[in-house]
């Protein structure tokens, strides 16, 4: 049996041997069927990382660190040739998880060349050369005596964009201007003679262009083979494991959050009043009376509890009991129980679903017998008025409030959203202040559970 | 040249019954045109140029490859025909004697016929796209109107024209020493500026991505009217392209000519425009106080100006100045007032029509000869052939054995000369050895397919 080594060729003359393999074919190995997910599920841990970490907005350093530590956590084996074979393997198996859509192959393609990108960066110089060569492109290493004749301009040009050239490693290609268009037109590269000299920190984005442009094709032709004759061959054994890979929950676990705390269903008529903002305040306040919401009150007052760390078996009960005057308990699973399940990401597609920002909240439309959407950009000012004094604001703070609020909304700028959930945050901690129950109540613990609630309400309510 | 003086109205040298024959006035005339393109365009030369060499017996030409140009044409009254293609010189010399265009462009290289255009789709397999394009630059004096005083708009003059000359000289040696081109034609536009033409293979074949590459290689003036600065060189050191642009170039032209010519520090509105692009307001009022005070060169019998600029060089470069922005400063007057400003538009896409050579501009009767980059200095656009002039001198020379070089005996003929064996020629015979070689190669190729070469 032929093994993936071929793609590890040692250089004639030294050791020196690239770890980095560019997936061009698929590996003739025998896979286990449970390595099969197994490798590609570990694999997947790491390109959700990235994806996090990228959507985070972590700067490249931080995002160097992520990855390395992510490939150590997930992808290492104590035998290199292990560690390879796993590599390819999950790669080729994502491959068919993510090939099947426009939008799964733009996440995949996306993620793979970032880790692509810094895992090449990990490499020695002499790795990436090697690399380089086996992607074929026409790249000539400018030679000794052709880099002493134009040193003189090769650090003019570095020293242009305010950086040095170490003479001592620089390593420099030769390549027809046509190919770096964005160096050229940037004048980030020494031309004569129309090749333009290229640095080898410059080389890596072209490089890794190259890697990016092959997966692409590479994923167009997998999935027109997966879907005329793979899926349907593969039928009994991988096309399920592929299928289920795809919408497997493998993001964080909402129902144990680990930042904040948890709460539990005794404690969240305690917290609805001293912690929850007003619209979440209002839905629960509305569950209560009513015994019932309607679907967009019951999503967006659902996710906020499970961000704020109520369990699902808590969140089942919680909406049981509220809406058990009006709906049996057969009624409630046939009809309810999904739904809430699905929100906690476990039913169907598996997705981890955020509490609602304020942006997406203060921009739904609430209609008849609604009661979600924000109190400060959907309620009438006599509304948003009562609901304020209810909460315990003194009429001082109430005006200010809404002297505030008709000044945002006449404004009806781009940020209008950021402005009304600031004002909702600091409505909530001068509402603290003043209602007068707070002093009844331990003031650390209640803290201790305002800084929880308002910390994910911050993040869950606040990811701008 | 200004004024045609009346000729000597020889009886048998009589024009088309028009009487003002011999004192016929500066610019533009039909009748002209009709004449110009009889005699005197030379249309077989814009066939061998624009056909690289396919026009040949060779069975590696490609015999489509000349029916694929769009020109096209601007008739009088502005009436505007695009998309004609024609398949041979003869086509070409015929519409073009027949329509008598006001102006003719040339466009790109369509992947079919462009008269067949309607036939394919825009997008997909089969397609009516550019695949072959020059590398074309426009550069036009307008651009750079706020720094020239002695003309506006349209006009030009031996003061400004200098503008155009370092535009010239820094482009023609970036193209040359810095893409490797070799076949590059520069062309007076006819008013104000200059047209250039890029025509190796690896130009032609370039992408509209590739373009616009070299187009913001060549850019360093980002301005408009709401800008004091306009050009900003940031960086310790410049790229050797703008560094030798400065050194061999820009510097020399700026401080012998356009600084004097231009008169550009000698009064009070004038220097103020200098002073505003120093950052540096305490190094700026300390010039304007030297300067309001010394308002007559009275020490000195040197060009006010070039006293001025001393100045400023020496108090922006003295060792006291610690930003290197303030040291920069010196060369970014000199960039503003100096450096290239081009049509980035013209450069980027293959499909930007533009005029052809040897036309003939309708408001200034002048012809769009070409320019010779190596002697740019010497180009006085006031003294190019007009259409008028042209005419007068071909009845002047009488009739002539040879109909097929009336060129020959006017002031055309040099230009059409230089345009020949400096250009063409030496075009034609790179063209001929690549359309040999690749017949080679493909030769070899199918000899080596029915054996594995490795």
């Amino acid at each position: 049996m032929e093994v993936v080594q071929s793609h590890r060729k040692s250089s004639s003359n030294n050791v020196i041997v690239s770890t980095l393999p560019l997936y061009r074919s698929a590996p003739p190995l025998e896979v286990r069927l449970e390595d099969f997910e197994l490798f590609a599920m570990d694999r997947l841990r790491v390109l959700k990382g990235i994806s996090d970490g990228l959507s985070r907005g972590k700067k490249p350093e931080e995002m160097e660190k992520l990855i390395a530590d992510l490939w150590k956590a997930h992808m290492r084996h104590p035998q290199a040739n292990e560690e390879a074979n796993k590599d390819i393997i999950s790669h080729f198996v994502l491959r068919l998880v993510y090939c099947r859509t426009e939008e799964l192959r733009k996440w995949f393609l996306s993620m793979e060349t970032t880790l692509f990108r810094y895992r090449f960066r990990f490499e020695s110089s002499e790795a990436q050369r090697a690399l380089m060569s086996e992607f074929k492109l026409p790249y000539k290493a400018v030679s000794n005596a052709e880099f002493e004749s134009v040193k003189d301009k090769l650090g003019q040009v570095a020293r242009s964009m305010g950086q040095t050239l170490v003479a001592t490693d620089a390593i420099f290609y030769k390549v027809p201007f046509e190919e770096v268009p964005e160096l050229v037109a940037g004048r980030r590269v020494f031309i004569h003679k129309g090749h333009a000299y290229v640095a080898m920190n410059q080389v890596v984005s072209l490089v890794v262009t190259q890697f990016r442009s092959y997966l692409s094709k590479a994923l167009i032709l997998t999935n027109r083979k997966w879907t005329s004759t793979v899926r349907e061959q593969e039928k009994d054994r991988m096309t399920p494991i592929v299928e289920a890979l795809c919408t497997s929950y493998l993001g964080p676990d909402y129902s144990q959050p680990s930042e904040v705390g948890e709460i539990s269903l005794k404690d969240i008529d305690q917290i609805s009043k001293t912690s929850f903002p007003l619209c979440m305040r209002h839905l629960f306040e509305k569950v209560r009376e009513d015994h019932h919401l309607k679907h967009g009150g019951r999503m967006q007052l659902g996710l906020f509890l499970k961000g704020v760390g109520l369990k699902l078996d808590d969140a089942l009960a919680f909406w049981k009991a509220e809406f058990a005057p009006k709906v049996s308990a057969e009624r409630f699973d046939k009809e309810y129980a999904y739904n809430i399940r699905h929100s906690y990401g476990r039913e169907g597609k598996r997705t981890d679903y955020t509490p609602y920002s304020c942006q997406k909240i203060i921009s739904s439309t609430p209609g008849v017998g609604d009661h979600h959407g924000c109190p400060y950009r959907h309620f009438s000012e006599e509304n948003l008025r009562v609901a304020l004094v209810r909460m315990g604001v003194s009429s001082r703070a109430v005006e200010d409030v809404m002297d505030k609020v008709r000044n945002r909304l006449y404004q009806n700028s781009p940020r209008l959203w950021m402005n009304l959930a600031l004002l909702c945050q600091f409505q909530e901690s001068n509402d603290v202040v003043n209602k007068q129950g707070v002093q009844e109540h331990n003031v650390a613990e209640f803290q201790g559970q305002a800084v929880a609630v308002s910390a994910v309400f911050q993040w869950g309510n606040l990811n701008f | 040249m200004t004024k045609e003086e009346a000729g000597n109205g020889r009886d048998d040298m009589e024009i088309d019954g028009s009487e003002q024959a011999n004192a016929v006035p500066d610019g533009f005339d039909a009748n002209y045109l009709r004449i110009y393109y009889g005699k005197l365009f030379p249309h077989a030369d814009l066939f061998k140029w624009m056909s690289y060499g396919n026009d040949g017996k060779h069975p590696a030409c490609d015999k489509s490859y000349f029916g694929r140009r769009e020109f096209s044409f601007t008739l009088e009254n502005d009436i505007y025909i695009r998309f004609q293609s024609f398949n041979s010189v003869i086509e070409l010399e015929n519409s073009i004697k027949e329509k008598s265009p006001f102006k003719i462009d040339i466009g790109p290289v369509y992947s079919v016929d462009p008269a067949k255009r309607h036939a394919y789709a825009q997008s997909g397999d089969n397609v009516f796209t550019p695949v072959e394009r020059e590398l074309v630059f426009d550069i036009d004096i307008t651009d750079y109107d706020d720094v020239r005083y002695c003309c506006t708009g349209a006009d030009v003059c031996l003061e400004c024209w200098p503008l155009m000359t370092i535009a010239i000289k820094v482009i023609d040696t970036a193209l040359r020493d810095d893409f490797g081109f070799n076949h590059i034609l520069w062309v007076y536009s006819g008013r104000r500026g200059v047209h250039c033409w890029v025509c190796d293979g690896k130009a032609r074949r370039l992408t509209n991505e590739q373009r616009a590459a070299i187009a913001d290689y060549f850019r360093v003036y980002k301005g408009n009217e709401n800008s004091h600065k306009k050009i900003s060189l940031p960086g310790p050191v410049l790229h050797p392209f703008l560094a030798r642009s400065y050194t061999e170039v820009l510097k020399g032209f700026f401080e012998a000519k356009l600084l004097p010519n231009q008169s550009l520090l000698s009064s009070e509105e004038r220097y103020e425009k200098i002073l505003e692009m120093i950052p540096d307001a305490s190094v700026a009022s300390e010039l304007r106080g030297r300067w309001q005070e010394n308002k007559r060169a009275s020490m000195s019998k040197d060009d006010i100006n070039l006293v001025r600029w001393d100045q400023l060089k020496s108090v922006l470069q003295s060792g006291k100045q610690k930003t290197q922005g303030i040291r920069r400063c010196v060369e970014e007057i000199v960039f503003s007032f100096t450096y290239p400003r081009l049509d980035m538009e013209v450069s980027k896409h293959m499909n930007h029509l533009l005029k052809a050579p040897f036309c003939v501009h309708p408001k200034t009767g002048r012809v769009c000869v070409p320019i010779d980059p190596n002697n740019c200095d010497e180009f006085d656009p006031t003294t190019v052939p007009t259409l008028s002039q042209l005419v007068e001198e071909l009845n002047r020379e009488g009739l002539r054995q040879d109909a097929e070089n009336e060129w020959d005996g006017t002031s055309l003929g040099e230009s059409v000369k230089f345009f020949r064996t400096t250009f063409l020629q030496p075009l034609l015979k790179s063209c001929k050895e690549d359309i040999e070689s690749s017949y080679n190669a493909k030769l070899q190729q199918s000899k080596n397919t029915d054996t594995l070469s490795w």
